[in-house]
């Protein structure tokens, strides 16, 4: 470091200083600035829900992910679309975690917050940590706007923030006087701001650029003026921090350690998307998805929707009851039918699910799960339709569920969901949830002809007697000896003509019964076909690196990885856990009552009151302990690690030496395996 | 399970490389439709006891499509009927074809997804008038808008049967029953300007007991391409019975019924006393043949692209039957769900073949040769 520098120490960065290597470039003008290498990076954006941050962060994030990072993200906006301009309601931001280690979360609060007006400033002030480096657009911090959130005076000028590095940049006017010469008026210029922040930003943290111009040119090929606007704002940025003496210095995140492979970076819903057209490769299926717009699976349906070429149907229903009927109906024909939704959403499926349950056909229900009650909170993540789906219908009516635990595990889900379900011949749920459907990491892409044969065979013949003994008759309740699945005879198939519905079936005719031991066998049969699932599901993987941990973590879905991340915070400071993360949630894995059942305490956290500790506790009879949230966000790792902590600690069994406090998260370094977050 | 392994032909690929995908998507089985045979109708009888009461106008419709069907020359595996809950609803389980007996309101729903996805199939809804308009009345104005490749067939008893008496969407004011004892306050749909409002394609009425004109009108409706709703005025004996004696009694049927036949003159009654003629402000009126000049007699013409004139045609009756048209009110054509569906995926796969490597690979991937 050069003690001429007048901007940001690299402490500003918040972590690992041990670890920081200055180095020193010449920038054009004479400026000498230092490079400054870092181990992970949290940076936040936030503004305006017009300002188009969500488009910022994914840009940016595709610039990380070519680069070669591991990263997370953590999309956050409100529901409105456009909620007043500069109001605490509007605010909308994009938090993206990259490092060159493999990380697991978007971290729990970031090192570096860019807000574009003083609401922004306001809604996330209180989650940057001491010291952090905050970027202010100076221009919009207007007495108007800094009225409507209630700033007496300019918190950019009046000291207020100087427990933090502020740097204010003229944002908006640099931007409009870049592109002076581009045609477009103030306010169209004015627009670009978000482009101009991503050049900064990507001078700042040595991002590849090329990627963000070729988006620029594609996104905007009709409208060659935006296009060229929106680059000269992005290289004006770009340049902006290279000459500028607020920012003295540049930082560098080296890319991370991958396995071999070729890679991309994907959100949840978009992997969830892809699954299900692999599912319909894979299995010879035309798929058909029936489905009705709703936040936060409306991605899956725009996804499919592309990809006409690979025999996808998709059909925007009038209401959910008609998305799953329309699926359903295309199941009996012989497609991979599906419908996508939200916890609302399941809700009025739910009598069709039961019909699919009675019928037996394939289907595959997919919940993007959001905060509940009712309409909730539909932009923010919650795990708390697992009872919904498990339990949410009339009668006994037992569908499988499973869960992705990431963003690129979607597409692994959906495909297993499907295998479930033409195996099976039975609808099964997906319970994604709004952080994975959002969220967006590396994904190794996979090689096509490695995936699952998903092939399945129609009835093609008769397959029994009547019961007066007449030869040649198909019988479509006739159970596989295996699977228990019943044949899949489709329309067209000469001979094999019969009726199903929602009124119980005679045992292998599928003739109305009322016949009472018949309902009873029916019920049962039903019942033994979704628990016989659990034969076809792998051992469970229990992570216990050491060994010798006597408390086990349990989780599901996406708390993968805030809880995987706080039991590395938990290792590394010399303790043991055992952690457990569940893929099928019915049935439960055969083996899950006795590997609990080895453990002193099993902690479940889930962002729902208890919903899957519950289920355990009257299963295996064990005493969970369930520790919950429900604030529309993912756990934060050093939260969930203090509450493992305690468990452990208060054993009693630990057997190794407990030290006196888990390490702060920032001088977590290379120097403990290198694990952070 | 199965006598021997068969992989269907749903226009997908099959065999051992799953990973080639033609891109011709149904586009066989589109052009080709449901296979051609010869069918009696006995043939399209199955061996479960039909469970109606005795006297229910559900008999003679049944045995009305079954004598009808053989002259589709559709092979029976060819034939799916769907149908929702209430008495029609048991429809299927008498029928020798493919059938789904599905729930409340939701047949509309479901055999849009079968005829959206498999355009070689005959798909028939049969519904009642608290499953079509009432539970139902969404699934119902949305299929007939998009005009999927479907016949609907509405049993209208203007009563709830299978639930034991209450009154129905189609019911008169008034109706007394065991929810209303003080009789109905709702004013009860028209079926027929319902679907009219809706746009539908292909909108036909007749009554259970008309072999004839019931015939006619389904097999109108079974040619036609896109959604047909026939509305089947039904009598329930148990419930609602004689409901509607006006339109079936000789001496006061022919007063109170307006046949509808393309291309003639809507003249009805009695020696041809009464006929159709348009009224000052669009719309249609009764009026006495002889006291109006021949000219001025509605011609019925069901291909009128315009649906007002087939509406105003529906709204010339009341709710206690008078002036009742029956037939086929519109017949349009117009391109269905189902083809248009098929077309896009065809045109998809010409514009570009599906290659699943090179869609999860995406723009901007990234190779990492070694661990470092």
């Amino acid at each position: 470091m050069t003690g001429t520098n007048p901007g940001i120490s690299p402490a500003a960065s918040g972590v690992a200083t041990d670890m920081d290597r200055a180095a020193h470039s010449s920038a054009p003008g004479g400026l000498v600035k230092s490079v400054v290498e870092l181990d992970r990076v949290v940076i936040r954006l936030a503004g305006d829900s017009g300002d188009g941050m969500q488009l910022t962060g994914g840009r940016f994030t595709s610039e990380t992910a070519t680069f070669g990072n591991d990263l997370s993200t953590l999309p956050n906006f409100p529901a409105e679309i456009r909620a007043p301009t500069g109001t605490l309601p509007g605010v909308s931001s994009f938090q993206l975690h990259f490092a060159d280690h493999d990380i697991m979360t978007p971290g729990d609060a970031p090192d570096v917050l860019v807000v574009m007006n003083p609401a922004a400033l306001k809604a996330n002030l209180v989650d940057l940590p001491g010291g952090g480096l905050l970027i202010a657009d100076s221009d919009e911090f207007t007495p108007r706007n800094l009225a409507k959130v209630g700033y007496a005076s300019n918190p950019l000028e009046d000291g207020s923030l100087d427990k933090w590095q502020l740097v204010s940049v003229p944002l908006t006017s640099m931007t409009t006087d870049a592109l002076a010469d581009s045609g477009l008026g103030k306010k169209e210029a004015e627009r670009s701001k978000n482009m101009f922040t991503l050049g900064l930003l990507s001078w700042m943290y040595h991002r590849p650029t090329e990627g963000t111009i070729r988006f620029l040119e594609r996104q905007f090929r009709r409208k060659p003026q935006i296009a060229a606007a929106n680059i000269a704002a992005f290289r004006a940025g770009f340049n902006y921090g290279e000459t500028t003496e607020a920012f003295a210095v540049s930082y560098e995140v080296k890319p991370a350690p991958m396995a071999p492979g070729k890679y991309r970076h994907i959100s949840g819903n978009q992997a969830l998307a892809y699954g299900i057209v692999a599912a319909g490769q894979r299995s010879g299926l035309p798929v058909f998805l029936g489905a009705y717009p709703i936040t936060p699976a409306s991605d899956i349906l725009h996804e499919l929707s592309r990809h006409k070429s690979f025999g996808v149907r998709t059909f925007q229903a009038e209401d959910e009851i008609a998305g799953i009927g329309a699926a359903l109906g295309a199941s009996f024909g012989g497609a991979l039918g599906v419908t996508t939704t939200s916890g609302p959403g399941v809700a009025l499926k739910a009598e069709t699910i039961g019909l699919a349950v009675m019928t037996e056909l394939p289907l595959l229900i997919v919940d993007v799960q959001r905060g509940g009650p009712s309409t909730g909170l539909p932009t923010k993540t919650e795990q708390s339709d697992l009872l919904q789906a498990l339990f949410g219908r009339n009668g006994e009516a037992p569908v499988p569920v499973i869960a992705p635990r990431s963003p690129g595990d979607c597409f692994d889900a959906a495909l297993e969901a499907t295998r479930i379900a033409l195996t099976y011949r039975t609808p099964v749920i997906l319970l994604s949830d709004g952080y994975l459907a959002n969220g967006a990491e590396p994904w190794s892409i996979p090689a096509v002809d490695e995936l699952p044969d998903l092939r399945v065979e129609f009835a093609s013949a008769p397959n029994g007697s009547a019961e007066d003994g007449t030869e040649g008759q198909f019988l479509p309740y006739l159970r596989d000896p295996d699977t228990l699945a019943r044949p899949w005879a489709v329309p067209g198939t000469a001979g094999l003509q019969h009726r199903i519905g929602g009124l119980e079936k005679a045992d292998k005719t599928g003739n109305i019964s009322y016949d009472p031991a018949n309902h009873d066998f029916m019920t049962r049969t039903r019942q033994a076909k979704i628990d016989g699932i659990a034969a076809s599901i792998p051992a469970t993987e229990v992570d216990d690196p050491a060994g010798d941990a006597t408390v086990a973590v349990i989780g599901w879905g996406s708390t993968y990885g805030p809880i995987g991340a706080a039991c590395r915070r938990i290792r590394a400071s010399g303790r043991s856990v055992a952690q457990v993360h569940l893929r099928h949630l019915n049935p439960l894995p055969a083996d899950l009552g006795e590997i609990l059942a080895r453990y002193d305490r099993v902690v479940c956290p889930e962002m729902n009151l208890g919903q899957l500790a519950l289920l355990l506790r009257a299963k295996y009879l064990i005493d969970v302990h369930s520790h919950t949230q429900v604030r529309g966000l993912p756990f934060r790792a050093a939260e969930l690690a203090a509450v493992l902590q305690d468990v452990i600690d208060s054993t009693g069994t630990t057997p190794t030496a407990i030290p006196s406090a888990i390490p702060a998260e920032h001088t977590v370094g290379a120097a403990s395996n290198g694990a952070v977050l | 399970m199965t006598a021997s392994p068969h992989v269907h032909d749903l226009g997908m690929p099959a065999g051992p490389d799953l990973t080639t995908v033609s891109g011709a998507i149904d586009a066989s089985i589109a052009a080709n439709g449901p296979k051609q045979t010869e069918l009696r109708a006995k043939d399209l009888k199955t061996d479960q006891e039909v469970r109606w009461c005795p006297g229910c106008g559900d008999y003679v419709i049944l045995n009305a499509v079954q004598s009808f069907l053989p002259s589709l020359g559709i092979a029976r595996e060819d034939m799916v009927i769907v149908s929702g809950i209430g008495c029609s609803s048991r429809f299927p389980y008498y029928m020798n074809t493919y059938g789904m007996h599905s729930i409340h309101g939701r047949a509309p729903a479901i055999a849009t997804g079968l005829a959206a996805s498999r355009p070689d199939l005959s798909v028939w809804v049969v519904t009642g008038d608290g499953d079509a308009l009432s539970i139902g009345g969404n699934h119902l104005i949305h299929t007939l808008r998009r005009n999927v490749n479907l016949t609907i067939l509405l049993f209208n008893n203007r009563i709830y049967g299978l639930t034991k008496g209450q009154y129905s969407p189609t019911s008169e004011v008034g109706k007394v029953t065991k929810s209303t004892p003080m009789g109905s306050l709702d004013h009860p749909f028209n079926p027929v300007s319902l679907a009219l409002g809706a746009d539908a394609t292909f909108v036909g009425r007749a009554m259970d007991s008309d072999r004839k004109g019931l015939t006619d009108v389904l097999r109108q409706a079974a040619e036609h391409q896109g959604t047909s709703l026939v509305e089947i005025y039904q009598n329930c004996n148990i419930f609602n019975d004689g409901a509607f004696e006006l339109l079936k009694d000789p001496t006061t049927g022919p007063m109170w019924t307006i046949p509808l036949v393309h291309g003639e003159p809507l003249v009805f009654g009695p020696g041809g006393a009464s006929c159709v003629v348009r009224d000052d402000f669009g719309g249609l009126r009764i009026a006495e043949t002889n006291q109006v000049d021949a000219s001025q007699i509605v011609v019925h013409d069901a291909h009128r692209e315009d649906p007002s004139y087939a509406f105003a045609l529906s709204r010339l009756s009341s709710q206690d039957l008078r002036y009742t048209p029956m037939g086929v009110f519109r017949r349009v054509a117009k391109p269905s769900y189902d083809r248009m569906m098929a077309d896009q995926l065809e045109d998809a796969a010409a514009q570009q073949p599906a290659d699943l490597d090179a869609l999860l690979a995406g723009n901007d991937s990234w190779v990492v040769t070694s661990s470092s």
